[in-house]
């Protein structure tokens, strides 16, 4: 990766330069600041749900309940679910690296509501700090799901102080991807028509698209919780003739789309890293785009598979079971075409390759166990054991989180200007994969085996795999530890990258590192289409 | 005080455009387009209750059928003329800001806000009514019902206060949004800004008037 020395040359004026007060950074409109400020944010949330995740895994050593008493056991696990779903994997990719990104790819000098965009990061922080104050307050037991009639009627603990903070997190989702939406509609530089957007902007597209259909929808159903704890409204009361399955259809209605909200930007990060290290135009830009969207439309019919137990018609199973074998159609083009890529290209094993490789290995067995659950007589057999928290862990951590590893060590040159250790991240990335699986699959045959979820006790013959799993979390941390180390070595010692230091195109690396307060000198014009890599021939596809 | 000799101008792209955006048009598109979104989400806000209360209505038919009966019909109507009324004055609105004529632009803005806060007098004199009839199954309250399923009255009552009360807080912000612009077209500084505003805030005052009509049927019209 040697650099032009020109190119080395640090730009006088950036973004970052001037401007170190508190107030310069909690009341800025610029979108690379605040991408900033949520980078601090879902860090510091990450790190919290993942002491509690290291305690329900230190839990788990043992058969017997040693460590923590079964109800601070149920406490951890949803705290974990709770900061890991809405604090950490919802905001991770579309709010950092979106934010910092979207303006720059497509050419503009910053979003379309940059005062909504800081008002949003505001609304967010306040109310996942309000959730994690509530541990203090008497936490919450009910799991990050919130199902009736327990959440509602029997549970003693803070489920209303929780689901209000999930409630107000909401609108910094719903606010998010309004401005995305907007921006990328109105604001693409001239010539950047929609068919030469880069993938990774696609992909922000589909799940802003998410987040303003679905939230809306969690919104209301936290609301009524929430009056049921307060005023006594009962809409999901048994006793009245309400329904409690009612609440798991709008709930899933929500949250099924939130899994691709926490898998689609991940697929878009992994299309930018994959061309750039193959030096080569990703294999069917239209297909891609197609799948993305297909995506996010196939997302919202398939929420019931959440429910093939749990009491809803047999007929609305088979669809829900037909439609989540469809979803597998457009992830499956997915897979193919970045495999497809690397074909004929001049591959570089730098990190971020290593975690786009990561992620394409680990989302393909998370993907093809989803099949597995979809198929409603497996279900049966399978659900709620350990095999759906390998599956889904396996799309969540093992996609979207190496994604967004991946992601950052990308673009940390061009958000710092400084390039980190080449050799420890790379460490870095091999002990995430090591560490991931030695967690999780285990956690496939506890769970085809017959470990329920959720438990803190297990029986004896389980816990060879359970060792094996608390062992990689250890793995795991170190993964997620190193990069905060090298990474912020880096910020104060790191070279200079100078602008373009993987030698990718896109419209964010022809501007200096770190960019200048509006992005570019002067706003470009584009034309060719993205991936315009040389290395292979002249010819690009799409 | 908006007067007559103050400027007329057409309306034109003027005024500093912010930053981010390239010219007048853009910024406005993207307003606007921004607008409907947000729409788009409430919507869906109320899309799940409205959802959730359909899907009732077809269990526990009869029930809710002659719960409704127990809602005050008159005050509803009226209420549903005043609304609608109200959506015309807002219209009108837009039509004289873009015009550029501040005082029709101030009074009709006023219009708006009055019929706007008498609907809300009349909803809270319509709970009040509940709450005397012991029909307000909220904190506690007892609640008396005469008819055949008490359960499901419930929990159509349980509906009635989430959906009325929820539109009713819709209403304040708009309200709030509405005397905050009439403020602005009193001094009368920026006419195409102030056309821009009333624009927007008239598409949020019109969707209120919208999710009215729907609670309107929901609640109101499917009785017995």
């Amino acid at each position: 990766m040697s650099t032009p020395s020109l190119e080395q040359r640090w730009p006088r004026d950036h973004y970052l330069s001037g401007g170190f007060r508190l107030r310069d950074w909690l009341l800025t409109t610029d979108h690379k600041r605040i991408g900033w400020l949520y980078f601090a944010s879902i860090t510091f949330f990450f790190f919290i749900g993942g002491i509690a995740a290291l305690l329900i895994r230190l839990e788990l050593i043992t058969p017997g309940g040693d460590l923590l008493s079964p109800d601070t056991y149920n406490q951890m696990f949803s705290m974990h679910g709770i900061i890991m779903v809405w604090f950490f994997l919802i905001p991770s990719i579309p709010n950092t690296l979106g934010n910092f990104l979207i303006p720059m790819m497509i050419g503009a000098r910053d979003l379309a509501f940059p005062k909504l965009n800081l008002l949003s990061w505001h609304v967010y922080t306040i109310g996942a700090l309000f959730v994690v104050l509530t541990v203090l307050l008497g936490a919450v037991d009910t799991g990050w799901t919130f199902y009736t009639p327990y959440s509602t009627l029997f549970t003693e603990t803070a489920v209303l102080a929780a689901a209000t903070g999930v409630f107000v997190v909401g609108f910094s989702s719903i606010l998010t991807g309004i401005n995305f939406m907007v921006t990328l509609h109105k604001m693409r530089a001239p010539g950047m028509s929609w068919m030469r957007l880069p993938l990774f902007a696609w992909a922000t597209y589909a799940t802003s698209l998410i987040m303003i259909l679905a939230t809306p929808v969690l919104s209301i159903t936290l609301l009524l919780i929430a009056v049921e704890r307060l005023f006594g409204i009962g809409i999901f009361d048994p006793a009245l003739g309400g329904d409690p399955i009612l609440f798991q259809h709008l709930f899933w209605f929500y949250s099924h789309p939130a899994v691709y909200i926490m898998i689609l930007p991940g697929m878009g990060v992994v299309s930018e890293l994959i061309t750039c290290f193959a030096r080569n135009s990703v294999f069917g830009y239209k297909s891609m785009v197609i799948s993305i969207m297909a995506i996010a439309l196939f997302g919202f019919l398939v929420w019931g598979h959440h429910m093939f137990v749990a009491g809803q018609s047999m007929y609305a199973g088979v669809m829900f079971s037909l439609f989540s074998f469809l979803v597998a159609l457009p992830s499956a083009i997915k897979t193919f075409n970045w495999t497809a890529t690397l074909y004929r290209g001049r591959i570089l094993l730098t990190a971020p390759m290593l975690y786009a490789f990561s992620f394409i290995g680990l989302f393909t067995i998370g993907g093809l166990t989803g099949i597995i659950l979809a198929a409603m007589a497996i279900d049966v057999h399978v659900h709620d054991t350990y095999f759906v928290v390998a599956h889904f862990h396996y799309i969540m951590v093992g996609g979207m989180v190496t994604a967004y590893l991946g992601g950052v060590h990308f673009w940390w040159p061009k958000m710092t200007g400084r390039m980190f250790s080449e050799l420890w991240s790379k460490v870095a990335a091999l002990a995430l994969f090591i560490g991931f699986n030695l967690t999780f699959f285990p956690q496939f045959i506890l769970g085809y085996l017959g470990m329920p979820r959720r438990y803190h006790e297990y029986p004896a013959d389980f816990q060879l795999l359970n060792v094996m799993s608390s062992l990689g979390a250890g793995a795991l941390a170190i993964g997620y530890l190193l990069p905060l180390v090298y990474l912020t070595w880096s910020l104060f010692r790191g070279k200079p990258a100078g602008a373009n230091p993987w030698g990718a195109t896109g419209l964010e690396w022809q501007t200096s590192s770190p960019p200048p307060k509006h992005n570019f000198v002067q706003i470009p014009r584009v034309s060719e289409p993205p991936y315009a890599y040389r290395n292979q021939d002249q010819e690009t596809t799409g | 005080m908006p007067t007559a000799t103050k400027t007329r101008k057409p309306l034109g792209d003027q005024g500093p455009v912010a930053e981010q955006f390239e010219t007048m048009g853009q910024q406005r598109d993207a307003n606007r387009l921004g607008m409907w979104m947000f729409l788009g989400t409430e919507l869906l806000l109320f899309g799940g209750l409205f959802g959730a209360f359909v899907t009732y209505r077809v269990i526990h038919a009869e029930g809710f059928a002659e719960a409704a009966g127990h809602l005050d019909l008159t005050l509803g109507a009226l209420n549903t003329a005043l609304l609608l009324t109200s959506g015309l004055t807002m219209a009108l609105t837009e039509q004289m800001s873009r015009a550029a004529r501040p005082k029709a632009t101030f009074w009709l803005l006023v219009a708006t806000i009055a019929i706007g806060a008498l609907f809300i007098v009349i909803k809270g004199h319509e709970w009040y009514k509940e709450y005397q009839e012991q029909l307000m199954p909220v904190l506690g309250l007892p609640f008396s019902y005469p008819g055949e399923q008490p359960e499901q009255a419930e929990l159509f009552f349980n509906f009635y206060f989430v959906m009325t009360g929820l539109h009713a807080l819709h209403m304040l912000v708009g309200l709030g949004v509405l005397g905050v612009i009439a403020t602005v077209a009193w001094r009368w500084r920026n006419p195409p800004r102030i056309a821009r505003q009333v624009q927007i805030s008239g598409l949020y005052w019109a969707f209120v008037d919208v999710i009215w009509v729907i609670v309107f049927s929901l609640l109101y019209l499917s009785r017995v």
